[in-house]
Formats: C-alpha cells, sequence, structure tokens
C-alpha cells in the first residue's frame, strides 16, 4: 500500500536544538520529533514517520493538510501537537473539502483518524473522501487542466502596478509518487474501499455517544464537549501517541477532525445568543484540547462556524486559543460573484493566523490576496495577480485610457516621441482636467464606446496645438 | 527634577465592579529614580542606531541599570505587556531570559505554551530552562500540561489550575497560593537569588477559561502585594489588546493593570498592514503609580523587526530596509 512506502525526505537526525538530555525528564516522549535524547541508551531510536517531514527553520515535525498549496502558505505544512481552525464558508461548501482533504491524507499516509461529527455518522464521512491521484494515472487529464489555465495575458508585463509582477506566482506542481509529502486528491472521484478498509480509524458521532455511559467528570463543558474530550484523551492514551502507556510504542500520527465544532448541534448556543450560559465552554474546550495536542504526537483539524458566532469577543478568544487559523469566505450569494475581478474563482482565503513554534519568527509568506477555485478534479490556490490588469483598466478616468494601450506605443502613433515623461504626463494631465470644461463641439466618439474619448495625445503634435483644450478657450 | 521623599502609594486602581476591602496597606513604591533617569538618557542618546536589544549581550541590557544592586531597589514593578493585532511573546521570552541572567528566582506561569517551546527559545537567547529549574531557580507550572491533569483525573490536593473543575466562575486563590510558595524565600540564610520575579504568560487566556475580569484582577493585586511589596521582587504579566472586537473583561482587565503598572510595552502591528521588514511597532511607557503625576509620563516608539536569535529596534521610519 502507499502507506509503506517512507518519506525520503525526512533526515534521521535534525541538529537543531536537542533537548539537553537531563536525567530527570519524567516523560520519555520529546514533543515535536526532536529526536529522542542520544544520551538515554535504552529508548529506542526515533524512526522517520510516514508522512512528515521536519520544518526547514527550526526541525519541527510537520504534517500534510491534504493540500499542498495550503502547505506552502503555512510554512511546510501542519506542525504536530497544533490545531488547524478553518473558519467555515457561509454555506459550508468548501470547508468540508479542505476536512476530507486532511483526512484523506491520513489515509493514504497510514495515520490513524479521528473523526467526530454531530452531524454526519463518521464512516460516512469516510466514504465521501476523494480519491488521491497517484503517479501515471491521471496525469493526463492533470495536464490538460493546467493548459486551459493559461491565458494569453499572463504574459503581458505590467506598466503601472508594476510591482506586483515582482510578487511570486503560486506553483503549479502535478501529481507525483505517494511517497512524497503532500499529495493531491480528485474531488470529483471517491477513495477506494480498500484504502479506508486498510486503515485505522475511530469515529465520534455525538448523538450516539451522548447516550452512552461514558464516565463523566465534572466539569464546566456542555456535555457534548466533555464526552469528546474523553474519547480523544482515551484513544491518545490507550494507542499510546502520547508515549506514556509502556506497553504500546507508537510511532505513528493521530489525525484528529472535528466538524462544526460550536454548532448548535454540539450543545453550544454560542451561534444561538450573544451571552448565553456556555460562553466559556468552547474555549475551555479549545485550552484543554490544546493541552492533549501538544503531548502527543497528533494533529488537529476543526471547522468552525464563526460566521454565526454571536459575540466578536469568542472569536478573538478562539483564534488566540488555537495555532492555524485559516478563513474561507465563498462568492456564492455575495456581491463579489459579479465582480470581473473574482471571475475564475469561488472564493477567498484568508490565512489569519500562523503560529511562532519554538521560535521568535514565523514563516509567514508575503502573498495575502488569496482566492481558491474548485476546478474539476483540483482545489487550487491562487493569487488574485492576473486580473490586476483588468483591474488597471477600470480605476482610470477615460482621459487616460490610452496609456493603456497594450499593442502599440503607448502614447499613440508617435506623437509624443520626443518628450519626456514628465512633459507627456503633463500634456495629458491637462488633456484630462479640460474634459470639465464644454468644448466647442465633443469629440468624436470612435472606439468600442466603452470607454469616453476626450482629448487625447495630438495636443502638441508639431509643436503646435492641434486641438485647443477648453483651458486656453478659441472664441468662437 | 525634585522628587518629595516618602510619597505614600495612593493605590489608584480604576476597575469597575465591587471593590473587595484588602487589609493590608501598600506602603511606599519608591523607583529608582536614578535608575530611570540613566535609562531614559540612555535611550534618548541612541534612539537613532538600529541596536539589538535581544542579543546574547547581558552588558547592553538596558533594564540592568535599573534592577542592578548598585541603584536604590526599594521596591517592585510591575511590568505590563500589552499586544495588538500582533504577536507579544517575543517580549515574554526576552523577560524571562533576562531574569534568569541576572540570577533571579524566576516564577513563570506559562499558560499558553509548553515547557519545550519555551526552552527551545530560550537556548537561543542563550539561557538552558532545564539546568534553572534543575537548580531551583526556575519554578515552572506548565498551564497546559496541567489542565489535563485537573479536567481528567480528580485530584488530591487543591491544583493552581482547580478553577477548571469548577461550574462557576471561582477565584484564582490555589493559583495565587502556588505562587507565594513557589517565590518565598528559603530560610537557609544564604542568598542565592537576588530577587524574585512573578512572570505570567498569559493573562488574557484565563478570562478564556471562565475567570471574570475582577478575579483576575484580585489574583495580580494579591500576587503584586506579596511579590512587590513584600519580597521587593518584580511582575511581568501579558495581556491581549482584543482591539475592535468589543471583549469587554478583557478591556476591563487591561485598563486596569495599565492603571497598576509602572511600566507598559505595547507591541503593537503597523497601522498599515503586514510588512516583510518591520514586524511592529513598540511602544514603552513609563508610569508612576506611586505618585500623583505631577509630569508626563514618559513614552518612546520603536519599530522592531524579529529576526532568528534577536530583535532589531530602529526610530520609526528607520528601517534599513528603507533607508
Amino acid at each position: 500500500m502507499a502507506a509503506a512506502a517512507t518519506c525520503g525526505s525526512v533526515a534521521a537526525s535534525t541538529g537543531s536544538a536537542v533537548a539537553t538530555a537531563s536525567k530527570n525528564n519524567v516523560t520519555s516522549f520529546q514533543r515535536r520529533g526532536r529526536r529522542a535524547s542520544g544520551t538515554n541508551d535504552s529508548g529506542p531510536r526515533l524512526v522517520s514517520i510516514t508522512g512528515t517531514r521536519p520544518s526547514v527553520r527550526n526541525g519541527q515535525l510537520l504534517v500534510s493538510t491534504g493540500l499542498p498549496a495550503l502547505d506552502q502558505l503555512l510554512g511546510g505544512g501542519l506542525a504536530v501537537g497544533t490545531v488547524l481552525l478553518i473558519e467555515e464558508d457561509k454555506y459550508n461548501i468548501y470547508s468540508p473539502l479542505l476536512f476530507k482533504y486532511f483526512l484523506a491524507e491520513g489515509i493514504v499516509n497510514g495515520h490513524t483518524l479521528l473523526v467526530a461529527s454531530a452531524k454526519e455518522d463518521p464512516a460516512n464521512i469516510l466514504q465521501e473522501l476523494p480519491a488521491p491521484l497517484l503517479d501515471d494515472k491521471c496525469k493526463k487529464e492533470f495536464d490538460e487542466d493546467v493548459y486551459n489555465h493559461k491565458t494569453p495575458e499572463s504574459n503581458i508585463k505590467m506598466k503601472i502596478a508594476w510591482r506586483y509582477q515582482l510578487l511570486p506566482k503560486m506553483e503549479q506542481i502535478g501529481p507525483v509518487s505517494s511517497s512524497r509529502f503532500g499529495h493531491y486528491y480528485d474531488a470529483s472521484k471517491r477513495m477506494p474501499q480498500e484504502l479506508i478498509e486498510a486503515s485505522n480509524w475511530h469515529g465520534f458521532f455525538l448523538p450516539e455517544k451522548i447516550s452512552s455511559t461514558l464516565k463523566v467528570e465534572p466539569c464546566s463543558l456542555t456535555p457534548g464537549y466533555t464526552k469528546l474530550l474523553q474519547f480523544i484523551q482515551n484513544i491518545i492514551y490507550e494507542e499510546g501517541f502520547d508515549g506514556s502507556n509502556p506497553q504500546k510504542k507508537q510511532r505513528n500520527i493521530l489525525r484528529i477532525g472535528i466538524q462544526n465544532l460550536g454548532s448548535p448541534l454540539w450543545g453550544d448556543d454560542i451561534c444561538c445568543a450573544e451571552n448565553g450560559g456556555n460562553s466559556h465552554s468552547l474555549t475551555k474546550f479549545l485550552y484543554v484540547l490544546r493541552g492533549l495536542l501538544r503531548t502527543s504526537l497528533s494533529a488537529c483539524i476543526i471547522t468552525m462556524p464563526t460566521h454565526l458566532i454571536q459575540n466578536k469577543a469568542i472569536i478573538a478568544r478562539v483564534t488566540t486559543l488555537s495555532d492555524i487559523v485559516v478563513g474561507l469566505e465563498s462568492f456564492i450569494g455575495s456581491e463579489r460573484e459579479t465582480n470581473p475581478l473574482y471571475k475564475d474563482y469561488h472564493g477567498l482565503i484568508h490565512i489569519r493566523q500562523i503560529p511562532r513554534l519554538n521560535n521568535l519568527i514565523c514563516d509567514e509568506s508575503d502573498v495575502k490576496d488569496l482566492a481558491f477555485k474548485l476546478k474539476r478534479k483540483l482545489f487550487t490556490i491562487e493569487w488574485v495577480q492576473d486580473n490586476y490588469l483588468r483591474q488597471e483598466r477600470n480605476i482610470y478616468p477615460p482621459g487616460f485610457s490610452y496609456l493603456l494601450k497594450q499593442k502599440d506605443s503607448a502614447w499613440g502613433e508617435g506623437s509624443l516621441q520626443h518628450s519626456t515623461f514628465l512633459m507627456s504626463f503633463l500634456a495629458k494631465a491637462t488633456a484630462f482636467a479640460s474634459r470639465l470644461v464644454r468644448h466647442s463641439e465633443p469629440l468624436k466618439q470612435n472606439g468600442s464606446g466603452r470607454i469616453r474619448q476626450a482629448a487625447g495625445p495630438r495636443l502638441w503634435h508639431d509643436g503646435r496645438r492641434q486641438e485647443a483644450p477648453g483651458l486656453l478657450g478659441i472664441p468662437p | 527634577m525634585a522628587r518629595r521623599p516618602g510619597t505614600g502609594y495612593l493605590g489608584v486602581v480604576v476597575r469597575r465592579g465591587s471593590t473587595r476591602g484588602l487589609d493590608w496597606r501598600l506602603g511606599p513604591a519608591e523607583s529608582g529614580l536614578l535608575g530611570h533617569l540613566a535609562y531614559s538618557q540612555r535611550l534618548t542618546v541612541r534612539s537613532r542606531t538600529e541596536r539589538n536589544w535581544l542579543g546574547p549581550s547581558p552588558s547592553w541590557a538596558p533594564q540592568a541599570d535599573l534592577f542592578s544592586p548598585r541603584s536604590s531597589h526599594s521596591g517592585g514593578k510591575l511590568t505590563l505587556l500589552c499586544d495588538a493585532k500582533t504577536d507579544g511573546s517575543f517580549l515574554v521570552h526576552h523577560f524571562l531570559s533576562f531574569y534568569l541572567k541576572a540570577n533571579c528566582k524566576v516564577c513563570f506561569v506559562a499558560l499558553i505554551q509548553s515547557f519545550s517551546h519555551y526552552s527551545i527559545v530560550g537556548q537561543k537567547l542563550g539561557v538552558s530552562l532545564t539546568m534553572a529549574r534543575e537548580r531551583g531557580q526556575l519554578v515552572f507550572l506548565e498551564g497546559l500540561k496541567s489542565a489535563v491533569d485537573v479536567v481528567f483525573q480528580a485530584q488530591k490536593e487543591p491544583h493552581p489550575l482547580q478553577f477548571l473543575r469548577e461550574a462557576n466562575a471561582g477565584n484564582l486563590k490555589p493559583l495565587f497560593e502556588f505562587v507565594r510558595e513557589a517565590l518565598k524565600p528559603i530560610d537557609s540564610g544564604e542568598a542565592r537569588w537576588t530577587y524574585p520575579v512573578l512572570l505570567v504568560d498569559d493573562l488574557s487566556v484565563l478570562l478564556s477559561l471562565g475567570m471574570g475580569a475582577v478575579a483576575v484582577l484580585d489574583f495580580i493585586h494579591y500576587c503584586r502585594a506579596t511579590v512587590c511589596w513584600e519580597l521587593k521582587g518584580n511582575m511581568v504579566v501579558l495581556v491581549h489588546d482584543s482591539g475592535d472586537a468589543e471583549d469587554e473583561e478583557n478591556d476591563i482587565l487591561l485598563n486596569g493593570l495599565s492603571h497598576q503598572s509602572h511600566l507598559i510595552l505595547r507591541a503593537e502591528g503597523l497601522a498599515t498592514g503586514f510588512c516583510r521588514d518591520v514586524h511592529g511597532q513598540l511602544r514603552i511607557l513609563w508610569r508612576r503609580p506611586s505618585q500623583p503625576t505631577v509630569h508626563r509620563d514618559q513614552s518612546f516608539t520603536y519599530q522592531y523587526k524579529i529576526q532568528d536569535k534577536s530583535v532589531s529596534f530602529f526610530a520609526k521610519g528607520m528601517s534599513p530596509a528603507v533607508l
């Protein structure tokens, strides 16, 4: 199976910041893949875990989120022991996709899954996972997708917003073999049944568990959250992800996925009322979850309908308690759907927070305006740069439209070749101002009619004025 | 600038809600005037040049002037770290490494990150937290790990984070007992450490865990009475500023602490948004809560860029990337 191939890029030992192997260490487990202390001979050598790689910045262990484009934006991937919070889009169309990509990545890499939901049975969620795109199978179809994407405008250099040309383009990498860090998935196909059955997964479906007799500790959390925490802690302890169980020597990652956390289906009323009785329930849950994750080899994805939360303060607190926060904003039903700038895309993706783990700084990407689109098979994230070209034409007043001609010289047929840029700019400025004054007769509108023709560059032809602008009005 | 000696503490604490009667009276919290002046003058002279504050050279740590045994250190100080729209944790790392290098006994209540995170960053800044913990110089309360213990197993003796098990908002008394126990001076006669320091990272998490703002302010007040006045130590606390998120409890906490603190370091993101070369702006404000402000509080603003092992500061607009 694909999971058997070890990830080739994981180094055997990273030299960075090895924990001073003090003899008084209580747990033998060293978080975040810093290699087990070399002086402790009785401890086993840490074998590289499938589907993980160390971060280039600080040697931290990273897992893929299932979307290589998102991994790149997050500085390499999701760190083990952290929470990825996805703020759902308004109609909850694209966030389940990201959720499924995360779980599918876990299955392909052979990680253990823990799926928790109050709405859908986890078994059904697993049936709907996208199929992985492996080497030779769909390479042809991927190529034709990439070809359609290349528009002739992408090669045009920009004249006004030229700084945008310097920003990096998002890389489009094709599907590669399964031993790679991140995989591509085909959203139109389902994960093959044998892969799902071969994987080790645990499901938490709230309506089933809420009536069972799991021992509940007194806590001020809502019962749904308490049960879920118990369940997660149980799995982590039993399967040895935190290294405290002497029987189990687990060298695998636990991928936890919690869907629609904070929605009323979990018994929480923060989406219904502004100052409900359980306003601290969600934040307490996140805090204890963070504690559980930090001491175990696990990574968690949570989707949360933050647009429904009435109290904005809770959103700020939730953001502080999560590590990576990604917000999705889809264009469906919003006025941006008709904006020509966003014609090709389905929504915007905002990377709201990236953690600084084991470091003073983090790998924040420079690119901030990101949009995603769900093509036939692939979910891609791109920078909305290619469309600034179109925007250039729209934001300048008609008088300057000839500045943006792409074909011949920008100033028309050789009329201003001898003047410097400043002179020509001043000339155009007066021409622009002239539109405010009524001319003797309006200029003939030849052209597509989309842009109104104003006094053009023929102002200083032959060193004399050809057409008098309104500033020096020629008496009739 | 003449200063009247023996000024009492007026105890100007602005907070909403009922004021609880506190039994003790707080004596004069004299601040080392010479230290203050030296510090401010030094900064005025060097305000134009770029320099590294958090580098591993302790000779240049500006706070050393304030708290060296030479200057009159007759009372502790509360330093408030505040961050708005950015991450101010680099200040916490700085103070932790600074006080450990200055041979102080540190009690660190770390509620938001794990021990290994601080330990790794501390190694970059030149201190070893594990060694400090073994020596007894550092008492570390790891909030995340303790929370898991408290929630999943019943504890016999009162645990500092006992409030997590309670349904309604209690008080932070067990946490205060823990701090007092940690920083209590050992009666062995020899003074190994110079003075105690309490570091809290961060207080806004306590609000998320169900504590009210008044309970947290009470906790800080108790700690200040013990650590700053009784034990003549210092306190450093980090609070997030939620900005326009309308977090009333957080605003109450922040305002209350701002009025009690001697030094406020406020890390803000740039108003114009993200910049690769300038990560933010640091506002430094000295206050003298011990006396009515006869003159204006001093304030400086610097922009900073965080690097791998240090932070470089420069005057506004003087970033090397721009010049």
